[in-house]
This record gives C-alpha cells, structure tokens and sequence, in this order.
C-alpha cells in the first residue's frame, strides 16, 4: 500500500472510531432513558397547538436559484485550487488563462444579479 | 514543493506503528470531548460576563462541570420521534452532523516544532511522526468536502422532522451554508497561491519559512475566512438558522434526549475545528515566537492552543455584540461582497506572485492591480446603484398609479 493510501486509512481508521463513539452514545442513552411514549408526545410542535395542515408547504424558488449558483462555484474550486499549487508553473500564461476562467464565472454572477435572482425582497 | 507524508507512514507498518496511530486517535476523541466541554462553559461564563451576570456557578468551581451534568441529564430525558417524521432519516441525521465534525479535527497539526525550518515532526516510542492523525495530500479539500457533507446533516435533520419549524430552519441552513461555502473555498484559494500546497502540514512548513499566511496574503482572505467561517458555523451574527424567535430551535426543534446533543456537541466542535483550521491556513499553526530549549514540546501546543482560544473568544465576543442579520442582508454579503471580493483579491494575490517570480518590479505592479480592482468593483457598483435607482423610480411610478386608480375608484 502506498504512503498516499495509508493516510487515507488513518482518517478511515478516525471515521470509524467516531462511527463507534455516536452509536455507543445513543446505545448508552437507550439503555438508561425511560420511554413512556403517549400519542400526545409523538406530535410535532407548533408553539403549543395542535399542528395546522400538513408539514409540507411550497418555499420560496430562490432557495433552489441559490444551490445552483453553488454548484457554478463549486465546480469552479475543482480548476482554481489545483491551478492555485501549481501557480509557478504556468506563471502569465496560467495567469491570462484563469483570469479569463474567472471573469466568464464573474459574468455569470453578474447576470444572475442583474437579473434580480440575489434579491430576497 | 514538499511532497506530504508522515514519517510514520513512510517504511513498513508494525505493531509499534498502529498503536502510535491507536493512539493520536484515542487523544484526538478526547481532547475534542474535553475541549467541547470547556468551550461550552467557556461560552455561557464569557457571555454571562457580558451580559453582567453569574453565569453556571454551581456544579463544580466556577460551574466548570455545568456542561457535564447537562449531558449526563439528556442522557436520562426520552427520546420522542414524532408521528410524522421519516424514521430512518431522522435517526441518521444527527450521525452526518457530528461525524464530520469529528473527522475534520484529524487534518490540523497541534503541535511539533515548525521553528528554524524545522519539519514539524516529533519522536514517538522510537519514531518520528507528525502530531495530527492523519495528513493527506488535499487535507485542506478535505476538510471543505466534511463541512459540505455537514449541510446534508442539518437539512436531512428539518427535512425528517415533518414540521414546519425545522424544514423553513433547514432550507435556511442550506442556503446559508453553501453560499458562504463558495466564499469561504475562494478565500482559502488565496492561501495555496503563496503556499504551493493543500496539505495542512506543508502549509504551516511554509508559512514558518517565510512570514504567516495572513500578512502573505494581505489580510483580505482572512478577514473573508473569518466572517464565511462564522456563518458556516451558524453562529451568531448569522444565526438564522435556528433563529429562536421565529423559529424556535431550527432545524433541531423536534430531537430530544441524546440526538440533541449530538447535534449541540457538532455545533460546538465545529467552531473548535473551524478555529484551528484558520490558526493552520493563516496564523502559522503551533509556531510561535517563544520556543526554549528545555520543554521545546510543550511550547507549540501551548501556541497552538492559545491561537484557538483567541479565535474562541472573538466568536463569542461577536455573539455578546452583534444582533442577527436579516435573511436578504446575510444573502446580499454573502454573494454580492463576499464572492467578489474573493474572487478579486484572489486574482491581485496571483498577478503580484506571478510577477515576483518573473521579476517585474513590485511596486507598478501593485498600482496597477489595485487601480483595476478598484476600476471593477467601482463599475460594478455604479451599475448596482443605477439599476437600484431604476427600480426605485419604477416602483414610485406603480405607486402613483394604483394611488390615482384608487382616488379614481372613490369619486366613482
């Protein structure tokens, strides 16, 4: 096995452990608590009346216009850090490279914004 | 480029080298459980300072064990599942809240000594190794991987709930966690453009080589670091997430008993693993500017734990100050401040690297950045106030034409 794996297996080693550590918590907190469970305690709470309706209600699409936009920077990351370590390397050609890389992302920010998607209210 | 490994690794694995990792492993769970006790006394104490009162006196001196007996309590409260709450994933939930949190904690070096160009490694039982449990080559992308993975656990948490409260905290949570993502992995870019790697231990080897990250560079990255950090970690001034007033307790209203505390406990070792990440990426990790000969050991711990503390202190310092954001004004620093400025200093940070290595002289270089920064962003927030003064305008014109129709109703 290779020195880069078996870091690898140290974290999954840790994983583990901390795996084990919860469910012995809950396990440990199964065996000592009491459980007198009554209909009244099973519902959900909503400020101490009877819940209204059902839980599931339509929210607002910006939400869903945000996590898209995440995942337009979030990809991005996957070219600007490996490029961002090997910053000597490619030195102004690297550097024309990703400047036009990030003003193209920085348009599509901007779009989104004149367009009114970053406006809450 | 100094190619990660921990010495430890390198040659075969015996019996000698599982224990020692056993080891650091078995001390990481308990510092972070000790250390999360402390911080939440250190938390309660510190406010109730501010906010003149005692604070937890009582159980032990100074209330130092108030945080124990309240986890000893929620161990003996019952545990409800409400009727309406998807069973499976209500119980997997808190597991992907505090998991990360936990894991997370394994790629920051607390100690060894990093001084005179030293490597950091420390001898153990006979052999040298790093103090951190594990240092993968792309620590730092693993440490943004957990903190993405913590999203799923606090929206799984509201969504399984089958509650009104939980699900709005969640689908707060995860707009709110991702858009400070995306400013938080910028900022942190910065910080491989002057340390060539994303390995958590050769970033602190190199900032020991030269001057510490957050003067390398310039501040601005840091001060990102710092507010991106603060609301992924949902902690007050951008608390929203579970914002009592209007969401009673967010997306962990409906857990009781143990499951609470799970997701208590995270939310604390967050802010200790997100403070020790940012002594590691900006302040120089465990070095330090007093290191003796005779107990070298304890002194880069001793830094290294300082640093965290100060950073400790400023999240709950902010907390006793701050009043909580409104949702469009966190949205609006998010990605109309945050993002961009990220995205330029990042940019600058590069073109000044770049032109150091080529030779050009600095001080032109630096004027020219700055002149096109500021050139962008002036651009950028000229068109900002134009488009809001359109609006304005627009806005008035609607005004006075539904005031005029309704006149024009009431004479009818």
């Amino acid at each position: 096995m290779s020195d880069y794996l078996r870091n690898w297996l140290t974290l999954v080693v840790f994983g583990g452990v901390a795996v084990l550590l919860v469910g012995a918590f809950l396990g440990l907190g199964s065996l000592v608590r009491p459980s007198r469970q009554t209909s009244q305690k099973a519902v959900v709470y909503e400020s101490g009346v009877d819940p209204q309706g059902d839980m599931w209600s339509q929210s607002n699409i910006r939400y869903y216009v945000f996590a898209l936009m995440f995942v337009l920077f979030d990809v991005e990351a996957v070219f600007i850090f490996p490029w961002a370590t090997r910053l000597e390397v490619y030195d102004v050609f690297g550097l024309v490279e990703m400047a036009i890389f990030i003003f193209i992302l920085a348009l599509g920010l901007f779009y989104a914004w004149r367009k009114g998607l970053l406006r809450w209210i | 480029m100094i190619l990660a490994a921990d010495p430890l690794l390198v040659d075969g694995i015996d019996l000698t080298v599982v224990l020692i990792v056993l080891l650091k492993a078995g001390v990481a769970f308990a510092l972070l459980l000790v250390a999360v006790m402390l911080v939440i006394w250190f938390e309660r104490k510190l406010i109730s300072d501010m906010q003149n009162r005692i604070g937890p006196a009582l159980a032990g001196p100074w209330g130092i064990l108030q945080t124990l007996a309240d986890g000893i309590k929620l161990f003996f409260k019952e545990d409800l599942l409400p009727t309406r709450a998807d069973r499976v994933v209500f119980r997997l939930a808190p597991y992907l809240s505090i998991i990360p949190a936990f894991v997370a904690f394994a790629i920051v070096p607390v100690g060894g000594d990093f001084s005179d160009g030293g490597d950091g490694t420390v001898s153990m039982f006979g052999r040298s190794t790093f103090l951190q449990v594990a240092d993968p080559p792309v620590g730092v992308l693993f440490f943004l991987a957990l903190s993405a993975v913590a999203v799923y656990g606090v929206m799984l948490a509201g969504w399984s709930s089958g509650s009104k409260y939980p699900l709005l905290g969640s689908v707060r949570a995860s707009a709110q966690m991702i858009s400070y993502e995306a400013a938080l992995g910028l900022a942190i870019a910065t910080v491989f453009l002057s340390s060539g790697s994303l390995s958590t231990h050769d970033i602190v080897v190199g900032q020991s080589a030269t001057t510490w990250n957050v003067l390398a560079t310039g501040i601005v990255p840091f001060g990102i670091f710092l507010i991106a950090g603060t609301a992924e970690l949902n902690r007050p001034p951008f608390d929203l997430v579970e914002a009592e007033q209007e969401l009673v307790g967010g997306f962990h209203t409906e857990y009781s008993s143990i499951r609470f505390a799970l997701f208590f406990l995270s939310e604390f070792m967050n802010m200790i693993t997100m403070s020790a990440i940012a002594v590691t990426l900006f302040l120089g990790g465990p070095a330090g500017p007093i290191v003796t000969q005779r107990v070298a050991w304890v002194w880069p711990l001793f830094w290294f734990f300082l640093k965290v503390m100060a950073f400790l202190f400023t999240f709950v310092w902010l907390r006793a100050t701050l009043p909580r954001f409104r949702y469009d004004q966190l949205m609006d620093l998010g990605w109309k401040v945050l993002i961009p400025a990220a995205l330029g200093w990042f940019l600058l940070i590069a073109t000044l690297d770049v032109a150091a290595d080529l030779g050009w002289p600095t001080i032109p270089v630096v004027i020219v950045g700055v002149l096109v920064l500021w050139g962008g962003a002036s651009l950028l927030s000229g068109a900002v106030r134009k488009a809001q003064a359109e609006r304005l305008e627009e806005a008035d014109r609607g005004a006075d034409e539904t005031a005029g129709s309704a006149s024009g109703l009431g004479e009818a």
